[in-house]
């Protein structure tokens, strides 16, 4: 089993639904956020392109957060979920210098809180609280081993990428082209 | 041309609009941590070649700073963690990936044994110094038997917190300024130079001042020429690797990284000892505290633009 997301930057507007959706979920503290909104603009006038990606977590599979963690707080859990043990975790640091994408950050508690693709719905059989108030319909999330899965069938037919995969980390968020 | 634009919606405390999470502690705990690894490196060295009479700072005196350097230092660690009633969850396990982990349990081991180094000097230092207990008599004669024993654990694990110093920050693959191997040596020489600097500083003797003079500069030409590599790689590497070295060339940390690190943290204090050696008389004070003012220096400059540099995408 391999959970992933696949998320349809020709259909995301980049309300933040998913940015909000999240907060309130999984009760994140006020002026943080575990997922976010970025907009690219490429190109020169009048040849430009904008790209809206919804960023978080990509519980990469081979997760440097996980490697440098000094206590095993850090860790993966079944279907390459990447989450944190708040009562083993130190909060020195080391994941957050580690993770190439930003996604993690010092709770107020201390601890080092993160994206946790909302395993706690996913256990019930539901999806992530992003994907399912998502209001363009632009994320899919699903097991990546089971063709028939909502991200499976959503990357069949299409082009798509996945953020600094030069880093090495084997990044498991995929952004339909 | 080609203009790219990232706006995110995130701002996240200590991450954005740059990541600043490692403040002070980090670099003062590196330098600490580098001058202890450097004195306890000589003091085992001359200790293992049986040289103690001659080098008497070296092994005995000096090594009464590696404690305090030590205890300052996992002070300053501690003071950094951000969920500090949980920070003994380092000791209940060993993670071989992670070089905090390393670094932990290498701290765990060299203090207490850098402790007992001085301790059997204490009788030397103060003046009819007794043990409160018996048993402590006895430890101290078998410490003693034992020295060199003790100096090659002490050496090894000197070196290993020396690299570890800098492995710490160069296993980060997300921060291309940290993430070169020659950051290992690099920390380990500039310690070792730091230590140097420490020992030449509190000598009384000219001899020993001499043998560490000329080590010191040994020490501070191969930092420089660490240095040089280091840049060049980046100089020869992928998109933020250049980047990265252009922080150095020409980016915010310039001027810092060139005049107090180069030139007043390794070049002047270079200069100084080489005429102190041919024999222009110039106080030792000087180039010792411009080392060790640079040491601290480089660990601050390396720690603060290392969290400068990421990836692009």
């Amino acid at each position: 089993m391999r959970y992933a997301m696949a998320i349809d930057t020709k259909k995301c507007v980049g309300c933040s639904d998913c940015v909000v959706a999240c907060q309130t979920e999984n009760n994140v503290p006020i002026g943080y956020a575990r997922d976010w909104v970025a907009e690219m603009v490429a190109g020169t006038y009048p040849n430009v392109e904008l790209e809206i990606r919804s960023e978080r977590c990509n519980h990469c599979d081979n997760a440097p957060c996980v490697r440098c963690c000094p206590t095993g707080a850090s860790h993966i859990i079944d279907g390459g979920i990447v989450k944190v043990t708040p009562e083993e975790c130190i909060g020195c640091g080391a994941c957050i210098q580690s993770c190439p994408y930003d996604a993690r950050y010092s709770h107020p508690e201390g601890y080092v809180d993160k994206c946790t693709f909302c395993d706690h719905r996913v256990e019930d059989g539901l999806d992530p609280a992003c994907v399912a108030v998502c209001p363009t319909k632009c994320m899919y999330f699903g097991d990546l081993d089971d063709p028939s899965s909502d991200v499976s069938e959503a990357m069949k037919n299409r082009n798509y990428k996945a953020l600094a995969p030069e880093a090495g980390t084997d990044p498991q968020i995929f952004y339909l082209l | 041309m080609k203009e790219e634009l990232l706006i995110s919606g995130r701002m996240n405390p200590n991450i954005d609009p740059f990541l600043n999470i490692w403040h002070w502690h980090i670099p003062v705990y590196l330098f600490l941590g580098g001058l202890a690894a450097g004195i306890l490196f000589f003091a085992a060295f001359y200790t293992i070649t049986g040289r103690e009479k001659e080098m008497p700072t070296t092994v005995k005196w000096a090594t009464f700073i590696v404690p305090i350097a030590l205890i300052v230092g996992l002070l300053a660690l501690f003071l950094d963690l951000k969920h500090q009633l949980y920070f003994w969850r380092l000791y209940t396990t060993v993670r071989l990936q992670s070089p905090m982990s390393w670094g932990a349990w290498t701290l765990m081991l060299v203090t207490p044994l850098s402790i007992i180094w001085v301790a059997t000097y204490m009788k030397e230092i103060v003046p009819g110094w007794k043990w409160p207990w018996k048993f402590l008599d006895r430890a101290e004669a078998f410490v003693i038997k034992h020295k060199v024993e003790l100096a090659w654990i002490l050496i090894v694990l000197a070196v290993i917190l020396g690299i570890y110093t800098g492995i710490l920050l160069s296993a980060f693959n997300a921060r291309p300024l940290w993430n070169t191997s020659i950051l290992g040596p690099l920390f380990l020489v500039s310690g070792l130079s730091t230590g140097a600097a420490a020992i030449i500083w509190m000598s009384r003797s000219h001899y020993e001042r001499k043998i560490m003079s000329r080590i010191d500069i040994l020490l501070i030409i191969i930092e420089l020429f660490l240095v040089t590599h280091m840049i060049m790689g980046f100089l020869a590497g992928s998109e933020v690797k250049i980047a990265s070295a252009m922080i150095f060339l020409g980016g915010q940390f310039t001027v810092s990284f060139w005049v107090f690190f180069v030139i007043l943290g390794l070049v002047f204090p270079l200069i100084l000892e080489i005429l102190e050696l041919r024999g222009f008389r110039i106080p030792v004070g000087i180039p010792a505290f411009l080392i060790l003012f640079g040491g601290l220096v480089f660990r601050f400059i390396m720690v603060e633009a290392g969290q400068f540099t990421r990836y692009l995408y």
